[in-house]
């Protein structure tokens, strides 16, 4: 006697329609992941032809001429070269051992709760509270003055709480087992942390910090408070233009300048600081991602 | 010196205001194989954490009565870290530190301050030769301790709790995590252990008590049910009619 039952694997409308769902989904999903793509090569891509007739070697080492309307950016990328070092080397230091503090040593109390809230909610203050706050706070009560000093410390305490949650984060990442066993043959927690867990997250610590270069090279509002000035007369191609009491060019702030604030630019200027802005930003992300890469090969578990 | 190795009176332990271990009292003799069995969260592990003060490192807990380990009360050691390498311990997962095989085995005489070439060679031979690893891994002691099987982990562990030379070693089930013919030569490497240093075992194999331990503990909610000779405990006639059940498989 026949039944209704359909043989195996035949593909019945409830098969065909699964399958369709499936295809339609996976189509929506490819195209917003396009969807993302395209405005990055699109921007790359605008700006490189508006930037070509400035883009040369000569257009970053040159300094700025008849009024910045001609001639190059060195003054404005040391002085970002500068701010970025700087800053990371405040905030670097300071943020990788909080947050070792934090992770490795901290007992849970009300006293480090409220680190922990403070950090949190310092990593979301807009930057431009951050500026005021470096205005007040380094340029007028701790008479730094408009100067690189002052604006890289605003700039290291904007990248603080960001660094303290990435290097957490990654030192969270090593089992605790591992953190037991030191423990149990009579480790210190330093020794333990030294032995064990360092090695084993300073990727993830380098990673977190380097990439917080994109962000401080990117900020204009705590700098322009702080120590970044329109035009500052420096020697072509010199390393040391700037003393850390002085004002300084950098290249955000500068993009702002030529864009926006000077008359009869050279159309393609502000192109082109733009393209060294963002090239500089995704050279040093590409070393970062290769030292991820690097040490993650090196990874032991 | 002499007097027991392990001297518990009252013990109590406590997570916040959950009391897991609700006031024992019990000693192991020297070189004596001790067994701890019990059904899961009858507070053996809890036990083994007071002896070395591990337990510290768990927020919360906090526990009460004298635990004295080779004549000192735990409470009031001063070095806690020599407390810790008096007491070796393994875990019930086999943990390899991401380092070499050597410096798995090395990390604990560092930890302790040795430094000399020699001496640690010396140590790392032995603890390895005396975890029966030394012949699988001899060739290779630069590699990584993750890197080697879950087994072979597990004898590296006991390498690494036997290189701060402890005079007591805590096995937690050891032999979860590994098979049946490694843990038959782990149990012969105790046996020969047991003249130097005293043994306590934590285990859910009833078999396996049985066969090493000069005398069993049945913990139970976090007391003790019984505690005597492993002849008494496993026989047909055990003083506690709990234990019979535990013992034979009927409990419920």
């Amino acid at each position: 006697m026949e039944t209704a039952v359909p043989p195996r694997f035949a593909r019945t409308p409830s098969v065909a329609r699964r399958e369709w769902t499936q295809a339609l989904a996976r189509a929506v999903f490819f195209t917003m992941a396009l969807a993302m793509v395209v405005p990055l090569i699109a921007i790359v891509a605008y700006l490189l032809v508006r930037a070509a007739p400035s883009l040369s070697w000569e257009f970053i080492v040159d300094v700025p001429r008849k009024g910045m309307r001609e001639g190059g950016i060195w003054p404005a990328f040391v002085g970002t070269l500068y701010l970025v070092v700087l800053s990371l080397a405040i905030a670097a230091p300071i943020g990788v051992l909080a947050a070792i503090y934090l992770n490795e040593y901290a007992r849970e109390n009300w006293f480090n709760r409220l680190i922990n809230l403070a950090v949190i909610n310092l990593a979301g203050v807009p930057s431009i509270v951050h500026a005021l706050f470096g205005l007040g706070a380094f340029v007028y009560a701790a008479r730094f003055g408009y100067s690189i000093v002052s604006a890289s410390l605003t700039l290291a305490i904007m990248t603080l709480p960001v660094i303290i949650a990435s290097t957490r984060e990654a030192l969270a990442s090593v089992p605790r087992a591992f953190r037991e066993a030191c423990w149990n043959v009579g480790a210190t927690r330093w020794q333990t942390i030294r032995g064990v867990v360092l090695p084993n997250s300073i990727s993830g610590i380098l990673t977190g910090v380097i990439l917080q270069v994109s962000r401080t090279a990117g900020e204009t509002a705590p700098i322009m408070f702080t120590g970044a000035v329109f035009f500052k007369a420096v020697q072509r191609g010199t390393l040391f233009p700037y003393r850390l009491t002085d004002q300084c060019m950098a290249l955000s702030m500068h993009l702002y300048t030529v864009s926006t604030q000077v008359p009869n630019v050279r159309e393609s200027i502000p192109y082109a600081t733009a393209i060294v802005l963002l090239g500089s930003v995704l050279l040093v992300n590409a070393c970062a991602i290769a030292v991820r890469v690097w040490l993650r090969n090196r990874k032991r578990w | 010196m002499s007097g027991p190795a392990i001297a518990a009176e009252d013990l109590r332990l406590s997570y916040g205001t959950r009391e897991v271990i609700h006031g024992i009292s019990f000693e192991v003799p020297r070189n004596e194989i001790f067994a701890i069995i019990g059904p899961a969260q009858s507070g053996k592990t809890s036990l083994l954490r007071c002896l070395n003060r591990t337990i510290d490192f768990t927020l919360g807990a906090a526990f009460s009565g004298r635990v004295v380990v080779d004549g000192v009360d735990v409470h009031r050691v001063r070095d806690v870290y020599a407390l810790r390498r008096k007491v070796g311990m393994v875990a019930p997962l086999p943990v390899g530190l991401p380092l070499s095989i050597y410096d798995n085995v090395a990390f604990a005489p560092r930890a302790a301050g040795l430094s000399r070439r020699a001496g640690l060679d010396a140590i790392v031979e032995r603890c390895l030769r005396q975890a029966a690893l030394w012949d699988e891994v001899k060739d290779r002691l630069n590699g990584l301790g993750t890197a080697l099987s879950g087994g072979q982990q597990q004898r590296l562990t006991i390498a690494r709790a036997l290189s701060h030379q402890p005079e007591i070693l805590c096995l937690d089930e050891f032999s979860i995590a590994i098979d049946p013919v490694t843990t038959m030569r782990i149990e012969d490497v105790l046996r020969q252990l047991q003249s130097e240093i005293t043994i306590v075992l934590v285990t859910n194999l009833v078999q396996q008590a049985r066969r090493l331990a000069g005398r069993t503990m049945f913990m139970w909610n976090g007391e003790i049910v019984e505690l005597d000779r492993s002849e008494v405990v496993f026989s047909e006639h055990p003083g506690q009619r709990r234990t019979h059940d535990y013992v034979h498989g009927v409990f419920g």
